[in-house]
Formats: structure tokens, C-alpha cells, sequence
């Protein structure tokens, strides 16, 4: 009886401990005055991470917040355009992080984050790790973690450039805009000033006129 | 000795703990008639699979459970030149794949269909989203099965697949850059432009100004 407990535990534990959650990586678009939170479900014990970066938007800064499942805050930062932040789960439950864009009136931004939680999955779902790995495995293994790491920069080049981009746009559409405006503007006011200087002298004649007789 | 009542047990939490990690967990709360979208920038003939599934909080056990049949998804995507690609409703779990055609920012969007108001109760539903992109979204014990592959065969696509996805990006941010570049470009030639242009009206009209009041001072005979 006390055997198959044991058992039960061991395989329990076993599970518990090789349960892997794919790492989410989302970009969404926050809203001015609006806050959008995300929740996700950790054991106590794995290694997380959360990065998030500021895409498009105002400033480029959002309001980041991560707590555990008791409420007590592990992360806070005001305004922040790019941060990363690694923790392991202290306790088992409901972690909880939001961005807030609640200090902008009318820009809405558009936000990238990366929660990794644990490890990758293994490639084979009963992979027996009690035996070593081949030399050629072994080197396929570190390939794969190299390509990881440049599909990861890859993505930071290209929020980065996407930023840039975002950027230039508006300068562009900005340097259009205010051009015709001045052009228009500058027409307009020399012309009335023009206007206005003749009304001036228009008037005084009648008036010199009219105290002449 | 295991009995086969504690093996079944057993075999039952492994199945129930697979079950759940199958699934993402990460999740976040909708409104009715809130509609949330993504924004995913992909190179093009990527493809994408997104999996979710939805929760309501059922007041009675005051816990989210899931979503009854009648309660569904509304899935809409869009392409960079706000083309519908995919728009098509789901029951309350599904899962949607597509391939982008043409590279840049695709817009996932994702609203409840709900046409009884109770179903809700001034609550919110909580949806379970996963989104896999490129070559995560493979699914390589299939391709094993199909091709055939042994361990180091298989390892080895996954290095091909990941360095085709490292090509295709590189490759798109190349027409980025092109873009960026005309942009900047764009830029310059119109703060050049209009700064000529501007120049020469304020000469103009200085000069109209002045050969204008000086005729009219004349007629006027004030000068």
C-alpha cells in the first residue's frame, strides 16, 4: 500500500516536474486609458521570464506590473519603453502581469511581450534522458540552441526597426502636414495684412474730409 | 505491487496532467463585446496556428468553467493590406491555421458571439491563447510518423526548419529596410522641397507687399 503511494507520488511528481508550458509571445494593441492584464498558471520552482518592448505609440513607454498569486508585486515599473525580467515561482498558482497605458490620454501603443516559462518541450515526448546523447545529437542539440538565441535577436532587431519605421512615418506624414499648413498660413496672413493696412488708410481720408468742410 | 486500481488511477492523473499542459495556459479576460486583436509581423509563406480555448465563471461554483456549447469565437484575420484572409466563427475551443502570402503585419482578432446576453451575467470570459508561429508551429512526432525519420533525422529537420524561418525573416527585413530607407528618403526631398517652395513665397509676397502699399500710398497721394 505504502509501495504504490510512493509510486503514486513519484510519478506525480515526475509528471508535475516535466510539465512544460510553451513559452507565449504575443503583440497587442493597449488602448489610451486602458489596461490589459494576462494570467498564467506556474509551479513553484521554474524558471520564468518576461520581456516586453513598446512597439509603436506616443512615447514608447507602457506601465508594466507582475504579481504572484498572493497579490504581493515581484516587478513594477513606471513608463518603461523595454525591460526584461527573470524570476522562479516561488509559489504554485495564478501569476498574474499587466500593462497599463492609464497616463496617456490619446495615444494608444502597441506592446510586445515574451513569457517564457520553463524550458522548451523536448523534441521527443518520451525521450529517455537517462541515456547520453551522440556526439552528432549532442551537436545538433547546441545548433539548435545557437538558432535560438539568433531567432531571438532577430525578433529584438526587428521591434526595433519596426519602431524606427513607425518613427520615420510619422515624421513624414508630420513634415507634409505642417508644410502645406505654414505655406497656407503665410498666404493667407500677408495677404490680410495687406487688406487691413489699406482699410486703415481708407478710413482716415473720409474722416480728414469730413473735419476739412 | 501496483494494483490495477492504483494503476488506473495513476494512468488517469497522467492522462488528466497531459491534458492540461496541452493546452496554453496563458489566458485573459474578454468582455462580450470586447474585441481583442494581435498583431503578428511574419515574412511570407510562414504559417500560423493559434489554439484557444474559453472559460465562464459560473456563479453557483464560483469558478470558471468551461464554456457551454452555445458560446463561440468570431476568429478574423487580416493581411497588411487590410484583407480578410480568414474570418470564420468556432465553437467555445478551437483552433485556426493560416499561411501568409505577403510579408508584414497580420492582425488576429478575436470576439465572442454571444446572442444571449445571460451567458455572460456582467461577467467575463476567460480565454486560453496560443499562438505559434513559423517553425514552432510544427509538429514534429507527425512529420516523424509520415516521413519515417529516425531521432538524428528528425533533430536535424528541426534544424533545417529553424534556419529556413532564420532565411525567410532575414529576407523580409531586407524589404523592411527598403521601405524605411524610401521613407527617410521621401522625408528629405520634402523638407527640401518645401523649404525652397516656402522661401520663394515669403520673397513673393515681400516683394508684392511693398509694390502693392507703394501704389496704393501713391493713389492715395500720401507718399
Amino acid at each position: 500500500m505504502y509501495g504504490s503511494f510512493r509510486l503514486l507520488l513519484q510519478v506525480l511528481s515526475a509528471q508535475l516536474l516535466c510539465v512544460w508550458v510553451l513559452g507565449s509571445e504575443l503583440t497587442f494593441e493597449l488602448p489610451d486609458n486602458a489596461k490589459q492584464c494576462f494570467y498564467e498558471d506556474i509551479i513553484i520552482g521554474t524558471k520564468c521570464t518576461l520581456e516586453f518592448q513598446v512597439v509603436t505609440g506616443g512615447h514608447y513607454d507602457v506601465d508594466c506590473r507582475l504579481e504572484d498569486p498572493e497579490g504581493t508585486t515581484l516587478y513594477k515599473e513606471m513608463k518603461k519603453q523595454y525591460d526584461s525580467f527573470t524570476f522562479t515561482a516561488a509559489k504554485n498558482g495564478t501569476f498574474k502581469f499587466c500593462f497599463s497605458n492609464e497616463f496617456s490620454t490619446f495615444t494608444h501603443k502597441t506592446v510586445y511581450f515574451d513569457f517564457q516559462v520553463g524550458d522548451d518541450p523536448p523534441l521527443f515526448p518520451n525521450e529517455n534522458r537517462v541515456t547520453a546523447l551522440t556526439q552528432m545529437e549532442s551537436a545538433c542539440v547546441s545548433i539548435h540552441e545557437a538558432l535560438k538565441s539568433v531567432i531571438d535577436y532577430q525578433t529584438h532587431f526587428r521591434l526595433r526597426e519596426a519602431q524606427g519605421r513607425s518613427r520615420a512615418e510619422d515624421l513624414n506624414t508630420r513634415v507634409a502636414f505642417w508644410s502645406i499648413g505654414e505655406a497656407m498660413i503665410l498666404l493667407v496672413v500677408s495677404i490680410s495684412q495687406v487688406v487691413l493696412l489699406r482699410s486703415f488708410f481708407s478710413d482716415r481720408k473720409t474722416t480728414t474730409t469730413r473735419v476739412g468742410s | 505491487m501496483v494494483s490495477v486500481r492504483m494503476r488506473s488511477c495513476v494512468l488517469s492523473v497522467l492522462l488528466l496532467n497531459v491534458f492540461y499542459s496541452a493546452v496554453s495556459s496563458l489566458y485573459f479576460h474578454i468582455g462580450e463585446t470586447e474585441k481583442k486583436c494581435f498583431i503578428e509581423e511574419i515574412p511570407d509563406e510562414t504559417m500560423i496556428i493559434g489554439n484557444y480555448r474559453t472559460q465562464l465563471y459560473d456563479k453557483q461554483r464560483e469558478e470558471y468553467m468551461p464554456a457551454t456549447q452555445g458560446l463561440g469565437m468570431f476568429v478574423e484575420v487580416k493581411d497588411p493590406d487590410d484583407k480578410v484572409i480568414l474570418s470564420r466563427q468556432y465553437g467555445s475551443e478551437g483552433r485556426f491555421t493560416f499561411t501568409s502570402h505577403t510579408p508584414g503585419e497580420h492582425q488576429i482578432c478575436l470576439h465572442s458571439n454571444s446572442s444571449k446576453f445571460a451567458l455572460f451575467a456582467g461577467g467575463m470570459l476567460r480565454v486560453h491563447l496560443d499562438i505559434q508561429v513559423g517553425e514552432h508551429a510544427n509538429n514534429y512526432a507527425e512529420i516523424a510518423a509520415k516521413d519515417k525519420l529516425t531521432e538524428l533525422q528528425l533533430r536535424v529537420r528541426q534544424l533545417v526548419e529553424q534556419v529556413d524561418q532564420i532565411q525567410k525573416e532575414q529576407n523580409y527585413q531586407r524589404y523592411r529596410e527598403e521601405r524605411f530607407r524610401l521613407t527617410s528618403e521621401s522625408t528629405n526631398q520634402r523638407v527640401l522641397w518645401w523649404s525652397i517652395v516656402q522661401t520663394l513665397i515669403l520673397v513673393a509676397i515681400g516683394i508684392w507687399q511693398m509694390r502693392h502699399l507703394k501704389s496704393f500710398f501713391e493713389a492715395k497721394k500720401l507718399v
